[in-house]
């Protein structure tokens, strides 16, 4: 074979590293891919297995409200109703969020229309520090201040959703902040321009233009936080009660998917009824959080068709 | 030329951004129902002029503005001006055009709902008689509750126009307003403000010395914070007496 030949045939050094580049991201990828898949296979099964082999009508597993996976029931299906900790686990989500967002928009708006100085150089660092916290510590201040303010005042033990509520607002109002002004800061300026050149004041323009226009990217940001709260274990689990029990008012002991696991799946063996039950809960987790996830893309893109 | 009414007068303004001095002594009035373009190269000052008459670069930190301007005979600059009141006055269409991402019809009524205007009727026919005026009607009529994003730059442009026009000012300012235009939207703008000029003074900063000689009554030519000539338009561009001035619109620079 002629050289010019060989040379057209062989591949070049570039195109070798190219290939090699393409090869090593394809794995990187396709890594993470199959653990994500590894992980919804086996909490699958696992968790599907309450309901194939053991026999749990899933309509009951949502709506029953008593969740004693050991004990049989008179028609002898076992009593696995997750109900407590669905509600447990929504009441605290809802809760927190909804107290949450006007501080985190407030704030929001007062680090970048107010006084975006201050907000840039010395809140933007606070909040920051804040999203870093380690949960335990959240739970040890709830559990050591917030619930006994909560017994001063409403009497009972002081574990419940309310400081369950409490902590987790404190947890999630620096994620949500810190998107809102993520949110806030993409607002293009001449927007701001257009609306004072109207004869708007700062407060109507940030009013009726600047938070109109960020509204999906603080939509984002709540769900965003809504999901760190729903899928938060130890800090909730730490005040709120761990009683399995549909809770009717704020203040009496309850529980969430996230604080029953926590607590029962070291105490349970392996393929019994009572660990197939918690992984129907680990399930039900998974799925609330990809519900979450299709929540903040589906906002992010009805916010780019604007 | 009939004598007209003089709506501003500015003398002696002066603006430094920080020590930079970016206005060295501007006097300049403006009168009535006429069309006074600012022309000048990139830099001389013009936009930053015309920013002085609403009061815009207050936004900006670090500027200094003395000298005097009036509105009216009112000091813009006095301590005890509304700001917001003045803005109502002088409305300005910025070099891109800039829509809220709304509805045309919220953007048009805008200001309007600033002011408190809630009834229904007068919201209404301040969107029908702005968009006539704007010269953008007959294209958005039926599209009124559409995001103003949809329309296409020329548009959107006359939609800034017709949201300035709603609010009833006094003084337009167009900081180049077609200059991220095609022509044809350009011509279509400056038709609408050769319409607009009996009922409004309109003071234009402009790029385009073409378009400065087509629809302007006055020119004022700017140069590194300077204002070298201010004449009537004919004046400037047919017998300028400043060799400066000569020099730019026969484009041997800028």
């Amino acid at each position: 074979m002629d050289p010019i030949r060989e040379a057209m045939l062989k591949r070049s050094r570039s195109a070798k590293l190219e290939r090699r580049g393409r090869l090593i991201s394809l794995f990187c990828i396709g890594l993470i891919v199959v653990i994500v898949a590894g992980i919804f296979y086996f909490v699958a099964s696992k968790g599907l297995a309450t309901f194939f082999s053991d026999g749990v009508n899933l309509w009951d597993f949502l709506t029953h409200s008593v969740w004693s996976p050991g004990v049989k029931d008179a028609h002898g299906s076992p009593q696995v109703g997750a109900l407590p900790m669905i509600v447990g686990s929504f009441g605290v989500t809802f809760l927190s969020a909804i107290i949450a967002t006007p501080f985190a928009v407030g704030a929001a708006v007062f680090m970048t229309e107010i006084s975006p100085k201050v907000g840039r150089k010395i809140l933007q660092p606070v909040i920051e520090l804040l999203v870093g916290i380690p949960s335990v510590v959240y739970g040890f201040i709830g559990l050591s201040v917030v619930v006994p303010f909560i017994r001063s005042i409403f009497g009972g033990t002081g574990f419940g959703i309310l400081a369950g509520t409490f902590v987790l607002f404190v947890m999630i109002l620096p994620t949500v902040t810190s998107m809102a002004v993520d949110a806030l800061r993409a607002v293009p300026s001449h927007y701001r321009s257009a609306s004072l050149a109207l004869g708007a004041t700062r407060w109507q323009t940030t009013w009726r233009v600047v938070l109109r226009a960020a509204t999906p990217g603080i939509l984002t940001g709540i769900v965003f936080g809504m999901a760190r709260a729903f899928g938060e274990a130890l800090a909730v689990q730490m005040v709120i009660g761990n009683a399995a029990l549909l809770p009717n008012n704020l203040v009496s002991p309850a529980s969430t998917l996230t604080s029953v696991l926590t607590s029962g799946i070291g105490n349970t063996v392996m393929g019994s009824l009572e660990n197939n039950a918690l992984w129907s809960l680990a399930l039900l987790l998974l799925l609330m959080s990809l519900f979450f996830n299709i929540m903040i893309r589906w906002i992010g893109k009805k916010g780019e068709l604007k | 030329m009939s004598e007209k009414a003089t709506v501003i007068t500015s003398s002696d303004v002066h603006l430094f951004y920080g020590k930079f001095e970016a206005l060295k002594g501007i006097n300049l009035d403006f009168k009535e129902h006429e069309i006074t373009a600012l022309i000048g190269p990139s830099g001389c000052g013009k936009s930053t002029y015309l920013r002085c008459l609403n009061r815009m670069n207050d936004l900006i930190d670090d500027v200094t503005i003395t000298g005097n301007i009036a509105l009216r005979g009112d000091n813009i600059y006095a301590p005890t001006e509304d700001i917001v009141q003045l803005r109502k006055q002088v409305g300005m269409v910025f070099q891109q055009p800039n829509p809220f991402p709304f509805s045309i019809y919220e953007n048009v009524v805008y200001g309007l709902r600033l002011a408190g205007v809630k009834d229904r009727t007068v919201l209404d026919e301040a969107v029908e008689s702005s968009l006539k005026a704007a010269a953008i009607w007959d294209e958005v009529k039926d599209k009124l509750n559409e995001s103003a994003l949809s329309l296409s730059g020329g548009q959107q442009q006359r939609v800034c126009i017709a949201r300035v026009l709603a609010v009833k000012p006094d003084v337009i300012l167009l900081d180049e307003p077609t200059s991220a235009l095609d022509p044809i939207s350009s011509t279509q703008i400056e038709n609408m403000l050769l319409e607009l000029r009996d009922q409004y003074t309109i003071i234009l900063v402009t790029h385009n010395m073409h378009q400065a000689s087509r629809i302007s009554d006055r020119t004022a030519f700017f140069l590194q914070g300077n204002l070298i000539e201010f004449d009537e338009t004919k004046k400037i561009f047919l017998n300028p007496s400043q060799k400066e001035t000569e020099d730019y619109i026969t484009g041997r620079f800028g």
